[in-house]
């Protein structure tokens, strides 16, 4: 699946911090039942974001049109729980192109980068400034500068270096997948299986 | 060099490494089902690519699949049309298909043991967390996305970095009324559910030495709950037991050739791991859990912790995860209302648990106000339940058998708990809405389901056995 290239965003955030944000929250299990790709977004944390009878939650985040934009901050352990990529999906397809946490579970973090939402993970006090600044600010900017493996806060000027592979930088910055990778080395992958036992 | 077991696994699995980036990572069985599998064979079909390896994977149905009425058509169209797409998908790529009604239908991580698919020294993949399970029998297995699905089937390989490696040792005998579930929900309550992320865990001392191979699975399943992506217990003879003889288990020569493979699958003596932490098996009595995660879980005769030292973040997290559960801080979990009780899942859904279950209602009667669904995890457990007399023991004391799925565990098919009920459950997520929207899980073991099922109430099941 092809995703737009990433490289430098700027953009408003929405925070959501509370920890543990699992995946069965981000997108609860029936609405995993499609056979394509398409319109996630509208199901992202649909029992946070909607009551029983499909109105809006209003204290929900998503709901409160202060906050918007293309980052979603979260809390600790963001994305623990279900392997369904149809997590990442939902957050892509709603509109947020990079998550920030303190914490990420592994396969969501897989997940993500896997489809073209970066996953940035920083220290628990930036984090924290973070969520102080938009709460006193919304309209407060971040800026996610992949190439340089830095992220801003545009009202305070505070930044931190985050972690990624070099491999999966280069995919993200040029929009390739790992099929793509995997595609160009079949014979390598042909001759390794020759020898194996079972 | 010394190497852990898991080192030995995955280091035989890697067909190139990239210098600041992935290994890639040889897949040598993959299981896909109905509901992770249909948009990556819907990538292959527009870059136009084929299954490369058929053989190496293998289809089940059973995360939307209903548990009563097997034989009818499956009434909702959504369900039924993403079962169709694993049958067509299945066939036209020539992979094996044990769809809905099939006699080796059952859950993934069931029958993929249950037919000697699961085998020491693989790398084993799944779109499904609890993948993990297979690490029981000393594969390197775990859960990938949709996208690793796709390039699993196009080329049997996925770009994967070496995790840590953790070892779990846990010795000494078990209590009275101690099982693997216990076991493993307590490492989680001491971990929580982040405290083995980045991690693949080896588990030893004598308590999983001990145990049967279903125990294992049940440890090895709840992995994924402490963050990790997988754990794997070193096979031995209990392992070679389980697996000679079953359908798919190589026979003859290749049996011997796998089997001289599978005796040098130990760690080392001397080599190392990235952390190491040991419990005491004196300390694990059965547990429950009482919050929205499988890590927030207490001995069952315990009252649920107090929020004063938790930091800021994590205290508004808690609360609203009490709230959530309609409990207080200080609350005794003992007498708690209980109004369904569900034995199955990937976790539970194995004849030791059935038997477990039989073993605290046999004589009694199912509490009037609990509806209990008893789910086993294949048509070869559902058999063995008749075969040993257990489906006797559980009509006469007011209960049903359905039929083989993942049921109750995740609220995609007709199985679901009313919002605001509280089920006692022997499946691994207690995550809000898991098991239905408002639904309030009590994740346990199937002798502590039972005890909730013929009293109504949770119940230290100790006070049964």
């Amino acid at each position: 699946m092809a995703y737009d290239k990433f490289n430098i965003l700027t953009s408003t955030a929405v925070p959501l911090p509370l920890e543990n944000v699992d995946t069965d929250q981000i997108i609860p299990a029936r609405f995993l039942k499609a056979t394509e790709r398409k319109d996630f977004g509208v199901n992202l944390f649909r029992d946070w974001r909607y009551n029983s009878d499909g109105s809006p939650k209003e204290s929900f985040v998503l709901n409160n049109s202060v906050y918007g934009g293309k980052i979603l901050i979260g809390g600790r352990n963001f994305g623990s729980g279900s392997s369904r990529e149809h997590a990442a999906w939902s957050i892509y397809d709603y509109g947020f192109r990079c998550v920030v946490s303190s914490f990420f579970a592994d396969i969501f973090r897989n997940n993500c980068l896997n489809i073209g939402v970066l996953p940035v993970q920083v220290s628990a006090e930036f984090a924290e400034q973070i969520f102080d600044a938009i709460y006193k600010d919304a309209s407060t900017e971040l800026e996610i500068n992949l190439p340089e493996q830095k992220i801003t806060i545009s009202s305070t000027g505070a930044s931190e270096s985050f972690e990624i592979n070099s491999y999966k930088k280069e995919n993200l910055t040029n929009g390739y997948d790992d099929i793509d990778y995997l595609q160009n080395i079949k014979g390598d992958i042909e001759t390794f299986a020759k020898d194996l036992i079972i | 060099m010394s190497k852990t077991l898991f080192d030995k696994v995955w280091d035989s699995h890697v067909v190139k490494s990239i210098e600041g980036g992935p290994d890639v990572f040889f897949i040598d069985r993959h299981f896909i089902h109905e509901v992770t599998s249909p948009v990556a064979f819907l990538g292959l079909k527009n870059r136009g690519l084929s299954v490369m390896y058929p053989e190496r994977t293998f289809a089940t149905a059973d995360h939307n699949t209903p548990t009563i009425n097997q034989h009818l058509p499956v009434e909702d169209p959504l369900s039924a049309n993403q079962l169709k797409t694993l049958e067509e998908n299945s066939k036209l790529h020539g992979i094996s298909h044990w769809g809905l009604g099939h006699e080796k239908n059952g859950i993934v991580h069931v029958v993929g043991p249950e037919n000697g698919i699961t085998l020491p020294g693989a790398t084993i993949v799944c779109g499904d967390s609890h993948t993990s399970t297979h690490g029981a029998f000393g594969a390197i297995a775990f859960g990938i996305g949709t996208s690793e699905v796709e390039m699993v089937l196009s080329t049997q390989c996925i770009m994967q970095p070496k995790p840590k490696k953790m070892r779990i040792n846990v010795n000494g005998p078990l209590g009275k009324g101690v099982t693997p579930k216990d076991v493993a929900l307590y490492i989680i309550s001491k971990l929580t559910t982040a405290g083995a992320t980045g991690y693949f865990v080896e588990y030893a001392g004598d308590v999983f030495e001990n145990m049967s191979m279903e125990g294992r699975m049940t440890v090895c399943n709840l992995s994924i709950e402490m963050g990790a992506r997988g754990g794997m217990i070193a096979p031995d003879q209990k392992t070679y037991d389980y697996l000679e003889g079953r359908s798919q288990t190589p026979k003859g020569d290749a049996w011997d050739t796998a089997l001289a493979y599978w005796k040098t699958l130990k760690t080392d003596d001397d080599a190392q791991f990235d952390k190491e932490l040991t419990f005491e098996s004196s300390d694990i009595e059965p547990m429950i859990t009482y919050g929205t995660n499988p890590g927030m879980g207490i001995g069952i005769s315990k009252s649920i912790p107090l929020s004063e030292a938790l930091g800021g973040g994590e205290k508004a997290t808690y609360k609203k995860s009490l709230d959530y559960m309609g409990y207080h801080e200080n609350d005794a979990m003992i007498g708690k209302q209980v109004d369904f009780v569900f034995i199955g899942s990937c976790t539970n859904g194995r004849i030791e648990d059935f038997r477990d279950f039989v073993s605290i209602i046999k004589g009694k009667q199912k509490a009037d106000h609990v509806t209990a669904w008893l789910v086993p995890g294949s048509h070869v457990v559902e058999a063995q339940i008749k075969e040993e007399g257990l489906l006797d023991i559980i009509t006469e004391a007011g209960f049903t058998l359905r039929q083989p799925g993942c049921s109750a565990c995740l609220a995609m098919n007709d199985d679901k708990v009313p919002a605001g009920k509280y089920a006692v459950s022997t499946s691994n997520r207690n995550f809000e809405g898991r098991q239905g929207p408002g639904s309030r899980t009590l994740l346990a073991s199937p002798l502590v389901a039972a005890a909730a099922a013929v009293t109504g109430v949770v119940t230290d099941p100790r006070n049964l056995l």
